[in-house]
């Protein structure tokens, strides 16, 4: 059986190994770039031949971070010395910081949308996969279709009627708007992911704390809840980075106070081509990302294909 | 599957046991959990769909509230499948949905068959492959118009060394030739990680024991592969297909952000396209009858496909 599929001979292994780190290398590439540019003063980041080693500076983080204005060279003078480091990077250019920049808000938007629409997503994905997953309902599997059947349609299509509905109850451009419109599109994957966890749950544990006295709620959220943390965690994830890296929608529905970083990061670049500052802002809003995937890989994955494979 | 049926006939069997939490029969226990989701998705997506049905078959226009709203039965339908505006972005869209699917198939089956050799540290290197797939698709698009500058861009700098061409000498997203597979490239770099993780999960759900008796029976390696590897992974590559076909079809945020649908409306995507007509021409109607054209296009496509499926399945 040297030679069986079901056990590949060390020289396949090699084989196999070296051409997906191969793949893996080529594929992260883009991704390393991102964050070194961020790094790079914006001569070397357009430098030709392209520059791999470079002195790292903070320029694009400052850049990113804050707003400047050109100084004559007196009204320099009349400043006085650079106080902190970041005036003096923004001094090297004569110019001087005169007040933060959007960013810091968008990101923060992004962090309260991202994270209103999760809990309220697994939240009632939560009891609905319950219901679907333990109670006779009516016509269950056309509204588990229902459920699904709401992912089909383009996010362009529905923002139309979306738009005018905000707009009529002052919901354009609000927190609250954005973490419904969310919540409602996470809500299929989130009762479909959920419902497989909690059937996996044996029925007999709420059915002896039922015989205990415990009420319907009560066995939910002291025994079920319990026992599908793993699962409700893992949901949570997926949800969190969908609305995370959603920009659809946020770019027809928001636009100051409510608008999330993936519309605002385009209009970083602004006339003078800032792509260290660009790829600071890319780096500090996809890193959190990829930490996670990185961190919590066993569940993610098995997240993606045991929803697709569910379906 | 059976285990699904089973958990579900004996929960509600037993369901007198449930019956008495302040005289609530069990059924609508049952709907007190369901109904927030159902409200929920009701208000935002069922409200808006017949809202957008309504709309397709008038003149309204979102920027001006005040004129008088007509009806034009199905004059916006007519109108749409007539254009030649509309064809060319459909004829954009099936390029685009063909090529990513062809080169996401290719890419991601060979390497969930890599992966599924068991290589030391593969767990590893699965998930670093799988992180662009995790990230936001306009941030990234936005990110790759600069590896897309000729000359000092990263990739043409790539190309450039690979081919020995002048890196200078060509703009992935300038030029109306190459713009098509700028964005074929970018997504299959993306969303290739998706369809591996549905064909690993496809060749590990093989049992053994068919390999073995394959091998008992003296058939070739290459009879393995296409007897039993490839029958058995097809429903799972099928799957996966399904999702980035819908996926590609609602295509957005990733072409928005890298080509903007230029040069000129060589990448203009039908949802590129109906953006316009919808929130910068402002033909609110029109572009609700163009919205429910393309829903009704998804939806088909999708049902005849998984009916395809299941026969598939049942194999």
């Amino acid at each position: 059986m040297s030679f069986s599929v079901t056990h590949p001979s060390l020289r396949q292994k090699w084989i196999a190994g070296t051409l997906v780190i191969l793949y893996a290398l080529l594929t992260i590439l883009p991704l390393l770039w991102i964050i070194a540019t961020g790094f790079k003063s914006p001569s070397d980041a357009i430098a030709y031949p392209p520059k791999v080693v470079f002195d790292p500076t903070l320029e694009g983080y400052v850049n990113l971070f804050t707003t400047r204005t050109r100084m004559t060279p007196e009204a320099l003078e009349e400043a006085g010395p650079p106080q902190t480091w970041y005036d003096q990077i923004v001094r090297q250019y004569d110019m001087v910081i005169s007040g933060p920049s959007r960013y810091g808000e968008r990101f923060l938007n992004s962090v309260i949308i991202g994270f209103g629409s999760t809990f309220l997503s697994v939240f009632l994905g939560t009891l609905a996969a319950y219901g679907f997953s333990r109670f006779k309902v009516p016509l269950k599997d056309d509204l588990m279709f229902f459920i699904l059947s709401t992912r089909m349609m383009p996010p362009i299509a529905v923002a139309i009627p979306i738009f005018l509905m905000f707009r009529q109850l002052g919901l354009s451009d609000t927190h609250l708007g954005m973490i419904l419109l969310y919540t409602a599109v996470n809500l299929s994957l989130s009762v479909w992911l959920l419902k497989g966890f909690i059937d996996e749950i044996p029925v007999e544990y709420e059915e002896a704390a039922l015989i205990d006295g415990y009420t319907r709620f009560q066995a939910f959220y002291k025994v079920v809840l319990p026992q599908a943390a793993t699962g409700i965690a893992s949901t949570a994830i997926f949800c969190l980075i969908f609305s995370w890296n959603e920009y659809a929608f946020a770019v027809l529905l928001t636009s100051g106070t409510a608008q999330t970083a993936p519309p605002f990061i385009p209009t970083i670049i602004g006339v003078g081509k800032d792509w260290p500052a660009v790829a600071a802002g890319t780096t500090l809003f996809l890193v959190p990302v990829m930490v996670f995937t990185i961190l919590l890989r066993k569940h993610l994955l098995r997240g993606i294909t045991f929803g697709a494979v569910r379906k | 599957m059976t285990d699904e049926t089973t958990v579900r006939d004996s929960a509600t069997a037993r369901a007198p046991h449930a019956r008495g939490f302040r005289g609530l029969s069990d059924r609508m226990v049952g709907w007190t959990f369901i109904a927030p989701s159902i409200i929920l998705l009701l208000a935002i997506n069922i409200f808006p769909l017949i809202w957008t049905i309504r709309l397709s078959l008038t003149n309204y226009r979102a920027n001006r509230t005040a004129a008088e709203v007509k009806s034009v039965g199905l004059r916006n339908y007519e109108r749409i499948l007539t254009d030649p505006d509309i064809w060319n972005a459909m004829q954009a869209t099936a390029h685009f949905v063909f090529w990513t699917l062809f080169l996401q198939v290719l890419i991601g089956f060979t390497l969930a068959y890599l992966i599924n050799k068991k290589f030391r540290g593969n767990d590893l290197w699965t998930t670093i492959i799988v992180l662009p797939m995790m990230l936001s698709p306009a941030v990234v698009g936005n990110f790759w118009t600069f590896l897309y500058q000729p000359q000092i861009g990263l990739f043409n700098y790539f190309v450039g060394f690979l081919t020995g061409a002048d890196p200078s000498s060509f703009s992935m997203i300038g030029d109306t030739a190459l713009a098509p597979w700028a964005i074929v490239i970018v997504d299959t770099w993306m969303w290739t990680p998706f369809v591996m993780l549905i064909c690993l999960a496809g060749l590990r759900s093989i049992p053994e024991s068919i390999y073995e008796a394959a091998e008992c029976d003296r058939a070739s390696k290459w009879r393995q592969f296409w007897t039993i590897t490839i029958p058995m992974a097809l429903p799972f590559l099928m799957l996966a297909v399904l999702f980035r076909g819908i996926e590609n079809f609602k295509m957005f945020d990733l072409v928005v952000q890298l080509t903007g649908g230029g040069p000129g409306s060589i990448t203009e995507l039908t949802s590129i396209n109906l953006k316009r007509e919808a929130f910068e021409k402002w033909r609110t109607g029109y572009a609700s009858a163009y919205a429910v054209i393309l829903f009704v296009t998804v939806f088909g496509l999708a049902s005849i496909y998984v009916k395809a499926l299941n026969k598939v399945k049942e194999r």
